[in-house]
């Protein structure tokens, strides 16, 4: 190995400013865990501090679990979530194999013009598409979600998938052909396998996202048995009085599902199987 | 009994034309060179023959069958691909099985295929491995392994010794040819290194441009060029070129001689000057310039040869071939 690329100073500034900004990063929610276990006034009094015997609480955990349906806004958020990206993978891998895979009049064209919603915001055509979930009478089910998620999720799906698939071997796809292979196995047994941590890739930006979103779940299902948990966890915030305890308590447990699905993810792009099937 | 053959056979991908009029038979048994410089379309040819790629016209049949319209794993053929293509996360033994589980054959072929196919290479040992942890010779005997098991009506190499190294190469070379001699199923195999496909071919195609050049038993070709090009394109170091007016006065055709047919002689035709001399121990290149005319000899043995000498050369006038203009052999 290169003497240079080993130097201990250079490691060490690169893991310090790695470690920084970890901290920086972890900070926020470092500071929401400790204080949901906090009484009322012990946030006010010192945010920072660790609870201990007196200000030890789970006042916050117990008005959530008593107000509102909690458990149903998480399992909305949970179908809400898992359901998009399932979608937004499936097509978008479609999409981008038949792209990246076919030669056909207007592929180009088809590419560009699929890649273009990655530049306009979903956001703009709120207006546009209550009216279409009024006329299709999806209004307050969790489908006006899926598909609006969907929708927004496959124009980064499909650029970056078509990319990482134009990569994958055009001997390797002509051998399964040989083999008997049909064109569905190929993009599922062959493709899909080696583009894995591209999908991972497209399930986190897709994922957190969707998990946060406020502005759809107000605006196409605010009805109670299909809030979402950020919607869901509104009703603590008011204009005058804000439910701290309850707030930072709904947060805590809304981070535990994207991170569980964080980390299967990420352990996806990590991982590379490419190496050996091609020289 | 003819196992393929090609009538008329074009190809084209939108304006370019990469394969014009291909008319080629193969013999049931016979190992053919696919052999031409980059660009010249035997790949092209090779997937067309396949079903990778459809003709845009013309007739392929394969034994009897007119395959233009059957799909790649009907036609009765198997590929060893340059890259190997092994299905990386599915280890040997199911890389080598897949093809005949789609073909819903019974287990017991399926293992007994395998097992013979592993035998022939060797293979019994690695089974159980991923492709990723098998060194390159050892993929590239898995890939052959994959198309033997299929009992294929021909088999067809793209370039499979192109990423071995030199040692490897050889062996696997000669591994190669004692397994067509052992299957006695036509191959056709793609190379652009013309030792391959001089050792390895009962006939070379030499294509160029998407044409055929020329077709015949490997010293045919040597021996007998039709043309300038193919007299170029086989043999190592390739055949020297230049005017014939160097030699008679007044003749405007060009003269070609192979590096080993030119010997030292006082009497000889030519006073080359040595530009540069390749001493390889069985025997030595000189490189020599006569007039603006590079001119490359082969010398059996150890020459003691110095750059800047002038060296006597002669040849053989039976074994100097004429070409005219267009590069058409002048016999």
């Amino acid at each position: 190995m290169n003497k240079a690329r080993v130097n201990p100073l250079n490691t060490a500034a690169m893991h310090g400013a790695l470690i920084l900004y970890t901290l920086i990063a972890l900070f926020p929610v470092f500071v929401i865990l400790i204080n949901s276990f906090k009484t009322r006034k012990a946030i006010f009094r010192e945010p920072l501090a660790l609870p201990d015997g007196d200000s030890f609480s789970m006042i916050g955990y117990q008005t959530v679990m008593k107000q509102g349906d909690f458990f149903l806004y998480f399992q909305n958020s949970l179908i809400v979530t898992v359901a998009s990206l399932f979608f937004v993978l499936l097509f978008g891998a479609m999409a981008a194999f038949a792209l990246s895979e076919y030669r056909f009049k207007g592929n180009t064209l088809m590419g560009l013009y699929l890649a273009l919603g990655i530049m306009i915001p979903i956001r703009i055509g709120t207006v546009a598409i209550l009216e279409m979930m009024v006329a299709t009478g999806l209004v307050n089910s969790l489908w006006a979600l899926i598909l609006v998620y969907t929708a927004q999720g496959l124009p980064l799906a499909v650029f970056i998938l078509s990319e990482f698939m134009r990569q994958v071997s055009d001997d390797l796809k002509n051998a399964g052909r040989i083999d008997g292979l049909s064109e569905y196995a190929i993009f599922f047994k062959l493709v899909l396998p080696l583009v894995r941590p591209a999908m991972a890739t497209v399930a986190v930006f897709n994922m957190i996202p969707i998990w946060n979103d406020l502005w759809f779940p107000l605006i196409l299902a605010p009805a109670e048995e299909t809030k979402t948990l950020t919607l869901g966890s509104q009703v603590f915030i008011g204009q005058f009085v804000t439910d701290w305890n309850a707030v930072l308590s709904a947060l805590s447990m809304a981070i535990l599902p994207v991170l569980v699905l964080y980390v299967i993810f990420s352990r996806q792009l990590i991982r590379g199987i490419t190496s050996g099937a091609v020289k | 009994m003819t196992a393929l053959t090609l009538t008329d056979v074009n190809k084209s991908f939108g304006k370019v034309h990469v394969l014009k009029d291909i008319n080629i038979e193969i013999e049931e048994g016979e190992f053919v060179v696919f052999v031409g410089p980059s660009g010249c379309g035997k790949s092209t040819l090779l997937r067309v023959i396949a079903g990778l790629e459809d003709a845009s016209s013309g007739e392929i049949r394969i034994g009897e069958d007119v395959v233009n319209l059957t799909p790649p794993s009907k036609r009765g053929i198997a590929m060893v691909f340059q890259s190997y293509a092994l299905y990386p996360h599915l280890n040997v033994r199911k890389n080598m099985s897949l093809a005949l589980k789609q073909e819903k054959q019974p287990k017991e072929v399926i293992e007994q295929r395998v097992a013979e196919a592993s035998r022939m290479l060797s293979l019994e040992d690695y089974l159980d491995r991923f492709p990723s942890e098998l060194s390159g010779g050892q993929r590239q005997r898995v890939a052959i392994g994959r198309a033997i098991v299929r009992h294929p009506k021909i088999f067809l190499f793209d370039e499979p010794l192109s990423n071995l190294d030199a040692a490897l190469r050889m062996s696997t070379r000669i591994e190669i040819a004692s397994l067509h001699a052992q299957l006695g199923t036509s191959m056709i195999y793609v190379t652009h290194d013309q030792t391959e496909a001089m050792t390895l071919a009962d006939k070379i195609v030499v294509l160029r441009d998407g044409i055929v050049e020329q077709v015949g038993s490997p010293m045919e070709l040597y021996n007998n060029p039709a043309n300038k090009f193919v007299a170029g394109f086989l043999g190592s170091p390739a055949m020297n070129f230049f005017p014939a007016s160097l030699v008679r006065d007044g003749d405007t055709r060009t003269m070609g001689i192979r590096p080993e047919d030119l010997f030292q002689s006082d009497q000889g035709a030519f006073a080359a000057s040595v530009t540069h001399v390749e001493k390889l121990g069985g025997d030595t290149n000189v490189i020599a310039t006569i007039g603006d005319h590079n001119i490359t000899a082969r010398l059996f043995g150890q020459h003691d040869v110095a750059e800047g000498q002038i060296l006597q050369l002669g040849f053989d006038p039976a074994k100097a071939f004429y070409f005219t203009e267009d590069g058409a052999r002048d016999r």
